[in-house]
């Protein structure tokens, strides 16, 4: 019985291998055809491993001559660095105050910025180019960072957190004389770190990954990050498709890297979270 | 009970604690208020208006109903209302395989925390990359996919993406794609929290893999289905960034979207009062899903 049942288990692990690499075969093309002369790349049959290997020399001038991508991934990591940092500081302090302290309107509040939530962005971007106009946040990267560190989601999600934590700890540092400040920063935020890094985790990966705020609120070609900058790059270069595969894994890259190291975190967010935002 | 001077303390720890309060939450209302909630209401003004930002302020011309009017009249905006429906079919699609998946991968499986990264990868790889990827693989003729196709003997396979009705179900293969991951881990996350004692019991009274699936699992895990059902429901509303890049809506009109008209209109037609009253009709569309969710949590849920 036992051992029927394993062998059931083989034959559906090699069947889930085989759908699992179908699955993985957009990206397997895209960096094989990334390691390829141009005129190899749409080759009949696929060369799934290059016959003839051109990896330096794609690499290269995507990073430092066709396109400086070099800049252009500086751009990003500052932008998702600094979404990231200033949308846990907003978030968290936001979600202790709704989860822990008792204030005069908390209620109406919180239920304000739930309503928030169920705006799509897409709905009020004329609005918020216009107020960027005015404010001269447009075509920056201080005003593409003040876009992404305002969600409803942060705060929304870090509360659960708040809220679970044991009583006990903070009514101690309560009697100790302990302020509102000191509760926050000594005593519940080193307590929900694994949640922070968490959400720090998801927020940066939206970041890194957005491509519409980009669009409407950048148009120097110096500021631009990556997701527009291959958008732009595969629209102008054309034919070169070994370049513009070079790119593409270029952008996928770092995702991939933080994913590989934080993959638990990454997954239990979202299952837990729900939610892209 | 208590003395003045007790009471004096209560109530100033009242007004500490108030003022503490509204200090935390302060950055996170004056973000909203500044980039979501004034903009709101600015949307909502301008959509009655007939102006481009372009202009000056006292050109805004009030119109009335009028840009609402024309949306019903304006085909291309009929035509990318109808797309959003029809993009709607593939949050099914995309929860009915990640349940399935998510059943195999939590027990008939070795490996699963590999197979949780295999599947999962399409839904944290920037949207950007994964377009232009399939704009490449979906190429009419030499593109990877007709080759493959045209070896297999099919001689004349569709253009995909270049062709007016293939083009829209391509958009759905690559949204289904990509969205299976999501709902694949937030179904094993459910599934991890059925109980075993349920599927043992069934077990003993003879239950086989059907009728445990239909019985116990599927019911049990109708609040995730409904969930992912809404939340899919509403970001399939919402895509953008895909029918940009990938299509920028053609051929024709055949695969614009209610956000990409809105885009268009805003920023390169620079109509910004008919563009509001679309980014109006987009978060009706929103809100209305909203309100079934909030409806139906009670009703068609087992919790």
């Amino acid at each position: 019985m036992k051992k029927s049942l394993d062998l059931g288990k083989i034959a559906l692990t090699l069947l889930m291998t085989v759908l699992g690499i179908a699955f993985l075969l957009p990206f397997l093309w895209m960096i094989s055809a990334s390691f390829k002369p141009e005129i190899d790349v749409f080759k009949y049959p696929i060369e799934w491993i290059p016959r003839h290997w051109q990896v330096y020399k794609n690499y290269s001038k995507v990073w430092f001559e066709e396109t400086p991508f070099y800049l252009y991934y500086w751009n990003t990591i500052k932008v998702s660095v600094l979404t990231t940092l200033l949308s846990l500081t907003v978030s968290s302090m936001a979600a202790y105050a709704f989860g822990l302290i008792y204030f005069k309107g908390k209620n109406f509040l919180f239920v304000l910025v739930l309503m928030t939530f169920m705006i799509p962005n897409y709905s009020i971007m004329v609005p918020q180019f216009m107020i960027f106009k005015w404010l001269h946040l447009f075509d920056s990267h201080l005003g593409l960072i003040l876009l992404g560190s305002f969600s409803a989601l942060g705060t929304f999600m870090l509360r659960q957190f708040f809220m679970g934590l044991q009583k006990d700890c903070l009514d101690a540092a309560r009697i100790d004389g302990a302020g509102q400040p000191t509760l926050f920063l000594r005593v519940a935020v080193p307590l929900v770190r694994p949640a922070l890094v968490t959400y720090a985790i998801l927020r940066f990966i939206w970041t890194w990954n957005d491509y519409a705020n980009p669009l409407i609120f950048l148009r120097s070609r110096n500021l631009e990050t990556i997701q527009l900058a291959i958008q732009k790059f595969a629209s102008e270069s054309g034919v070169f498709y070994s370049l513009t595969m070079a790119g593409a894994v270029s952008a996928i890259i770092p995702l991939i890297i933080i994913f590989i190291l934080a993959q638990k975190q990454v997954i239990e967010g979202i299952a837990l979270g729900g939610v892209k935002g | 009970m208590s003395t003045p001077k007790t009471r004096r303390k209560k109530i100033n720890t009242e007004k500490e604690e108030n003022l503490a309060g509204y200090v935390f939450v302060a950055p996170m209302l004056i973000g909203l208020l500044i980039l979501t909630i004034i903009p709101t209401v600015i949307t909502f003004i301008l959509s009655f208006t007939e102006w481009s930002f372009i202009a000056h302020l006292d050109k805004i011309k009030f119109v009335g109903l009028k840009n609402f009017g024309k949306l019903l009249d304006d085909p291309v905006f009929l035509t990318s209302f109808k797309n959003n429906l029809i993009l709607l079919l593939a949050v099914p699609v995309q929860l009915l395989i990640g349940l399935v998946f998510a059943v195999i991968i939590d027990k008939y499986v070795y490996f699963k925390s590999v197979f949780k990264v295999v599947f999962f990868m399409p839904y944290i790889s920037s949207i950007v990359a994964v377009a232009i990827v399939f704009q490449l693989l979906f190429q009419p003729s030499y593109g990877p996919v007709n080759q493959t196709l045209r070896a297999v003997g099919i001689s004349d396979p569709p253009k995909w993406l270049a062709d007016l009705h293939y083009a829209l179900p391509s958009v759905m293969i690559i949204m289904v794609w990509v969205g299976i991951g999501f709902s694949l881990v937030v179904y094993l996350a459910a599934l991890q929290s059925i109980s075993k004692d349920l599927y043992e019991s069934a077990e003993i009274d003879g239950a086989g893999f059907r009728t445990k699936f239909w019985k116990i699992t599927f019911p049990l895990v109708s609040p995730t289905t409904f969930f992912l059902l809404i939340t899919g429901l509403i970001s399939s509303f919402k895509s953008f960034d895909i029918i940009k890049v990938l299509t920028g809506g053609g051929p024709s009109y055949s695969t614009s979207v209610i956000t990409y008209y809105l885009y268009t209109t805003a920023f390169e037609n620079l109509k910004t009062g008919y563009a509001s009253s679309i980014a109006l009709f987009l978060f009706g569309c929103v809100m209305l899903i909203t309100v079934i969710q909030l409806y139906g949590q009670n009703k068609w849920v087992n919790y």
